[in-house]
């Protein structure tokens, strides 16, 4: 008895486990925006417009300036992190110097041709149409504490596909959840965006070693509920829901529950 | 983009207008001909009745348009979101994690960030331990609360971190280091003794870069959850310190 319980409570952490794990991969690819995208890095030549471009030996305010671009001169864009942009300058044969500009310097930056680039900073039109939503939350499910991690993808623009893992940590049993959501937004354009949900899952409980009883249930689960985003700034996104599930277990009645949550998420892509 | 559109589209109304400059001047042109064409083949017919021909043809050569070129230039477009972005940070640690009751005990993990801005990065982290014995255990002599399966601890949390004071740091005259001072908090679950643990995780830790690619990382946290392994149900404050190597891509 001992030894199934440890290999289901083996099971059980490994479950939430590989779901977490998918989720940060899921989130890992959808940030690379396609394999394909990720051996074809370009290294773009561009020319300064403001009449100087200041080089920081780090991607961040708080690393010195060191060298100065000046108007006119073409630099060459490496990489990437944040809204910092590594960039390297060659003056003559001797001078190259590779250094970190923030975006709202490089911003007016023309290509070659003169033209202006379109360096893309996000805004909330970005959340309206973001393709992926990764992210976690805490709440409360019928005096239970809740751990959610979850992954969104964005279908159209009122519509999306949400999978969650839940984790219920109560101080009776613990548990795990695993649902699949459609979400729908009527108001996508909505800083606070409303939404509405229905959605279905697998419920896991067990007691707590400290209390002698019954053994591990497994049952379905469906739910629905409703919402709201809150877009804060940049990639960032807060979240309430209210979820009223029916755990339709094999006894005479099914069993309600309350679910109350927030969460906090980030969003990548374009659809 | 938008700039560039409104060049285009001004482009083709000034083509638009150049063209139809040139069917004016050319149309102006053509009905003068065409009148001194009449009058000319009004002038054969009557006199002659031939050499028609010959007068239609000479005016066809003159009227044909020369073609318009339209010369697109060549665009070296510039794609940034092409670029190489380095925003994910991953990374295994060690270190020692002291568990309240159980003594303190070597502590290893992985873990992964996501840098959203220059400020706020989050991240999740898995690590385990193995716990010692507790006071009681090793005074009653051979009374053991835990089974040794038991003894395995793990945890895991999903925090959000924001980087403070950041600048470089000096190893000698002869090198500098970027770094900095993040403080990191978030929610987790603890799992031993049978059972998870709601965990509430808080701490702070130095990152300092050694390349673009690869940062050394120190921290230090506590893991706060509630316990009634030994009776009553306790909160309890679970110090972990741990140095690690991440690698940004």
């Amino acid at each position: 008895m001992q030894r199934l319980k440890t290999i289901m409570k083996i099971t059980i952490a490994t479950r939430c486990r590989v779901l977490l794990a998918c989720v940060l991969a899921c989130n890992a690819m959808a940030a690379q925006a396609g394999i394909g995208d990720l051996f074809s890095n370009e290294t773009p030549e561009v020319r300064v417009a403001d009449p100087f471009l200041e080089m920081h030996t780090g991607p961040g305010r708080g690393y010195p300036v060191f060298y100065v671009a000046g108007e006119g001169e073409t630099i060459k864009v490496l990489k990437r992190r944040t809204d910092w942009f590594k960039v390297e300058l060659r003056r003559g044969a001797n001078i190259s110097k590779r250094g970190w500009v923030p975006l709202n310097q490089i911003r007016d930056t023309l290509d070659l041709d003169g033209e202006a680039i379109d360096f893309g900073s996000v805004t909330r039109g970005d959340f309206e149409t973001r393709k992926w939503e990764m992210g976690f939350a805490a709440g409360d499910f019928d005096g239970a504490r809740t751990i959610d991690g979850y992954l969104a993808y964005g279908v159209t623009r009122n519509i999306s596909l949400r999978l969650t893992g839940t984790q219920l940590l109560g101080n009776f049993s613990d548990g795990v959840m695993g649902t699949v959501n459609v979400v729908m937004y009527p108001f996508p354009e909505w800083r606070v965006s409303p939404y509405f949900t229905i959605g279905t899952g697998i419920i896991h409980t067990k007691p707590q070693t400290t209390v002698i009883q019954a053994e591990d249930r497994t049952d379905e689960i469906v739910n629905a509920g409703l919402g709201a985003n809150i877009y804060l700034t940049r990639r960032f996104v807060m979240n309430f829901e209210y979820r009223r599930h029916t755990v339709l277990s094999s006894r005479d009645d099914n069993q309600e529950i309350n679910e109350w949550k927030t969460g906090f998420s980030v969003f990548l892509g374009k659809q | 983009m938008e700039d560039r559109i409104q060049r285009l589209s001004g482009q083709a109304v000034m083509m638009t207008a150049r063209s139809e400059q040139v069917n004016a001047k050319h149309l102006k042109k053509y009905a003068q001909r065409l009148a001194g064409v009449v009058l000319l083949a009004g002038a054969v017919v009557l006199t002659a009745g031939f050499g028609v021909q010959n007068a239609n043809a000479a005016t066809a050569d003159d009227l044909e348009l020369e073609p318009l070129i339209v010369r697109e230039p060549e665009r070296r477009e510039v794609k940034i979101e092409r670029l190489d972005s380095e925003n994910f940070e991953l990374g295994a640690f060690g270190g020692v994690l002291s568990v309240e009751d159980f003594g303190s005990d070597v502590v290893y993990g992985v873990r992964a960030a996501y840098h959203i801005t220059e400020d706020f990065f989050v991240e999740a982290a898995y690590a385990s331990s193995t716990l010692g014995q507790t006071s009681f255990e090793q005074l009653s002599g051979g009374a053991q609360l835990l089974t040794d399966d038991e003894r395995d601890f793990s945890y895991y949390n999903m925090s959000v971190g924001i980087n403070v004071l950041p600048g470089e740091a000096f190893i000698t005259d002869r090198w500098a280091f970027k770094g900095g001072l993040y403080l990191i908090a978030g929610i987790g679950s603890s799992e031993f003794g049978g059972d998870d643990r709601f965990t509430v995780n808080g701490g702070l830790g130095y990152r300092l870069a050694a390349t673009d690619w690869l940062a050394f990382r120190v921290d230090v946290r506590d893991h706060v959850f509630k316990s009634d392994l030994l009776g009553e149900s306790e909160t309890k404050h679970n110090f972990e310190l741990t140095a690690g190597l991440t690698v940004f891509f």
